[in-house]
């Protein structure tokens, strides 16, 4: 495949240095000559040097036969420009793009643009899963409302010994896994009795995170 | 009528006092408060230090209940940014962005946004200016359509 990479920032540059090595086509547009020549010099002639957001040096790239194209620079405002561009003057067919400013998610999939990634949402979510011991937000589901959560049973829970249908689940929740040692994961029924030390993996959404947590471990 | 303005430049500070005097309801936007010695002393309306794309900034400044929003701060993108999170997030009935660049400024007015392109103006002016009337026929089909591809 023939990619565009805009922006040759630390993103841009790892992305490039694994596509290539996966044997697809690339091209790495930046702005800053110290950068671009710095890019050639470790990945081979690569780098355009030019402003990605600027139709003629989209059109230079070559960015009509690209599959895919790549906005990963710094800025959220650049990023925009360069997935607009790509989808409406060159038919791009996959465009993904960088949120630096994790709020600026609402404006990207409102616009149309599903294939986004937030390093800084990511960040964020790792810290609050430290944070929050004992409940984590695995992933959010692409294009729904829904996170998967894991849970860990405390000994003293009171869950322990209820049978699912015992809980006191917020609305929209359901246990989707149940991992119990080293055995083979269960999907839990109804009557499935939680144990201590169970791992559950639930499917909710983010504003009942807090509830799903306590039905499970008893502690908000 | 509500107005927000992004970038308190020549351009956005002579609306604003403009507007302000006319009497609409002005709110100024801009990242550095030194921008703001552009307006008079006598400005009624209200300024905001902050980025004009962001979607918190866009509420302190009243976007959602503005009537028209005016992206006029210098990046292209800024602009394109801006205009769009206020009229698809925040709702706002009529926007308007300043985009430099000709060609992104087809694309944009392609996506549903009213684009002013000061290089084709002026590209038009300069012209008249120098040659007489009408002398520029690319002016009268700009190209937005999608690239062979």
């Amino acid at each position: 495949m023939y990619i565009i990479i805009v922006g040759g920032g630390k993103v841009g540059r790892g992305a490039a240095r694994d596509l290539i090595r996966m044997g697809h086509e690339v091209c790495v547009v930046e702005r800053d000559a110290n950068t671009a020549w710095s890019i050639n010099n470790e990945l081979g002639e690569v780098a355009l040097l030019g402003d990605g957001a600027e139709i003629h040096v989209q059109r230079a790239a070559g960015m009509n036969r690209a599959n895919v194209v790549v906005a990963c620079t710094g800025r959220d405002q650049a990023n925009l420009a360069v997935a607009q561009t790509a989808q409406t003057r060159f038919n791009v067919a996959k465009v993904i793009a960088r949120i630096n400013d994790p709020r600026n998610e609402r404006i990207f999939r409102t616009l149309g643009f599903d294939y986004t990634i937030s390093a800084t949402a990511a960040i964020v979510n790792a810290i609050e899963q430290e944070v929050s011991a004992g409940l984590s937000r695995l992933t959010q589901l692409r294009s729904t409302a829904f996170v998967l959560s894991e849970v860990t049973i405390p000994q003293l829970a009171p869950a322990v010994g209820c049978t699912v249908r015992d809980l006191a689940l917020p609305p929209h929740t359901v246990l989707a896994l149940i991992i119990r040692d080293d055995d083979q994961p269960e999907v839990p029924g109804p009557n499935t009795l939680i144990q201590a030390a169970d791992v559950v993996i639930a499917v909710t959404q983010p504003q009942y995170q807090a509830s799903l947590h306590e039905a499970l471990t008893g502690t908000s | 009528m509500r107005v927000v303005i992004m970038g308190c430049g020549r351009l956005g500070s002579t609306l604003a006092r403009e507007l302000d005097h006319e009497g609409h309801r002005v709110t100024v936007i801009d990242v550095d408060s030194a921008a703001f010695n552009w307006l008079e002393d006598d400005f009624r309306g209200v300024t905001i230090v902050g980025a004009g794309e962001d979607i918190d900034v866009q509420q302190a400044a009243g976007v959602p209940a503005a009537d028209i929003f005016l992206a006029l701060a210098n990046g292209d993108n800024r602009n394109a940014m801006a205009v769009q999170v206020a009229k698809h997030i925040h709702g706002a009935p009529r926007v308007v962005a300043r985009i430099y660049d000709p060609e992104r400024a087809d694309v944009y007015r392609q996506l549903g946004i009213n684009v002013v392109n000061p290089t084709r103006i002026l590209d038009e002016m300069v012209r008249e200016a120098a040659f007489g009337q009408n002398s520029n026929p690319a002016l009268d089909a700009p190209d937005s359509t999608a690239e062979e591809r």
